[in-house]
């Protein structure tokens, strides 16, 4: 996928149609392209998205929005830059460099079972995997997301959700950390739903997101339900400048994250993810 | 309609277990059913029973003095609540309400602790499989601990 802007350093200005309320502390953007033959790209690549004078940030794209036409980016306010993102209002500008990056195996998967596991803002990259799914549904066999988020207000894409698991059999199990008295569903780590959906654990892809601490017990728990760990994908993160493989930035191990990444299968970084300094 | 025996012998918990150990089971057993709100049991008190989840939903609670119930797990359908029937003073550590319409049979702590005393096989090959299940709660909750949703330190 080529980035919008020749020189892929250079941001294009785009101009935010939307804001979107997610979550207490989450919103998505919904930024209207120059040209909608510009907002190609492959789930699991992200932009860079720059507030004018505060700094930018890698951001996954979250879904193409059937409003704009552009991109949607799904955004967890954590600190200076995403809480500059969450001041901007519709009509504003903010630059955009990208999409970067290496995505999903939405291709791999094919005539494969597919278990998504995602963790808070980590569905946010995975939506477009299930969008694509949902559109060729029968291209893939069972497929199960496993949702999980700290507490029920947090929980992302709601509507969605029923979407996917109304329509199209997709299996959907949502938790969530800690719950009250006015939540039904269940109470629990993201891992424990892995034994409530069902799929052949040998013609299965995995693809995990969400916090490194979580994707690391959710691969031990798909390893002890026998999916091989080649066919398991986690989307990596690390802090990004260029996302163009120039400034080393991103390093992790012999990779660059924001071009050999953010998704990597499994084994690949796996001996880099069990150094404590890295 | 299905015998008590047959139920639990389809349980997953009881999963390939020896017809002997399965009679000793039945003979603790009753069928329960509990509707959505109700509590199955409340903190601190007496714990007698163990119950073996058929069907529905039910959430672990905590009450902190002064503050709202969080819930801290749930337990669902093929799974089982309490293990503080096995442990003295045998006192239930937290509460356990039905979220939904929960069918279970519910074994007296009491009785099952007699049998194991008498046929430590028995008691041996119950506790093996209490015990994984302990331990993956107890690592549960050191995930729920770690907050894993939280801010990341490192990026
Ligand atoms: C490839 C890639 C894709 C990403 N996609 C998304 C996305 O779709 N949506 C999204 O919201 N974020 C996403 N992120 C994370 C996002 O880039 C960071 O949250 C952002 O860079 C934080 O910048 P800041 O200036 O707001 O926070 P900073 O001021 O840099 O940090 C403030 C505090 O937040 C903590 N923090 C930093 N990053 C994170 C994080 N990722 N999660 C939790 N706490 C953090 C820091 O430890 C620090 O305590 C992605 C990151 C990468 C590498
Ligand atoms: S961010 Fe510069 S090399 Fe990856």
């Amino acid at each position: 996928m080529n980035p919008i802007n020749s020189d892929p350093v250079v941001p294009e200005l785009l101009k935010i149609h939307r804001v979107i309320r997610e979550a207490e502390d989450t919103f998505t953007l919904d930024l209207l392209p120059p040209d909608k033959t510009q907002s190609e790209y492959s789930p699991g690549q992200f932009n860079m998205l720059y507030a004018f004078g505060v700094g930018d940030v890698p951001i996954s794209i979250s879904g193409r929005s059937s409003q704009s036409g552009g991109w949607l980016h799904t955004i967890r306010e954590v600190g200076t830059v995403t809480r500059a993102l969450h001041r901007l209002k519709k009509g504003q500008t903010i630059g955009v460099r990208g999409p970067f990056g290496k995505g999903w195996p939405v291709d791999l998967a094919k005539g494969k079972d597919v278990v998504i596991l995602a963790g808070g803002i980590g569905l946010a990259p995975l939506r477009p995997v299930l969008e694509q799914i949902q559109s060729h549904r029968d291209h893939y066999g069972n497929v199960s997301l496993l949702y999980g988020a700290r507490m029920p207000d947090g929980l992302l894409f709601s509507q969605d959700r029923e979407t996917w698991r109304g329509r199209n059999g997709i299996q959907v199990k949502v938790t969530v950390d800690t719950g009250d008295r006015d939540w039904r569903g269940n109470v629990g780590v993201v891992t424990h739903l892995i034994d409530r959906v069902k799929f052949d654990s040998l013609q299965t892809i995995a693809m995990v997101c969400g916090p490194e601490v979580m994707m690391r017990y959710s691969v031990r728990e798909l390893q002890r339900f026998g999916v091989p760990t080649n066919q398991i994908f986690i989307s990596m993160e690390r802090n990004m400048k260029c996302a163009v493989g120039f400034c080393g930035h991103c390093q992790f191990g012999p990779s660059f994250i924001c071009k050999d990444g953010p998704v990597f299968d499994y084994p690949s970084i796996q001996p880099f993810l069990e150094v404590r300094e890295l | 309609m299905k015998s008590l025996e047959s139920i639990l012998a389809n349980h997953p918990f009881f999963e390939d277990l020896k017809k002997e150990f399965l009679e000793l089971i039945t003979g603790c057993a009753s069928n329960v059913c509990f509707k959505a709100g109700e509590f199955i049991h409340r903190q601190h008190a007496d714990a007698d029973r163990f119950y073996v989840i058929r069907q529905g939903k039910v959430a672990l609670e905590l009450c902190p003095p002064g503050r709202n119930p969080i819930t801290l797990q749930t337990v669902n359908e093929g799974e089982i609540l309490g293990w503080a029937w096995l442990v003295p003073p045998y006192h239930w550590h937290c509460d356990a309400q039905a979220v939904e319409l929960t069918r279970a049979i519910a074994l007296d702590g009491k009785c099952l602790r007699k049998k194991c005393q008498e046929d430590h096989d028995f008691g041996f090959e119950l506790l093996s499989r209490i015990l994984p299940i302990l331990g993956q709660r107890m690592e549960a909750t050191q995930i729920q601990l770690l907050d894993i949703y939280g801010s990341q330190q490192k990026n």
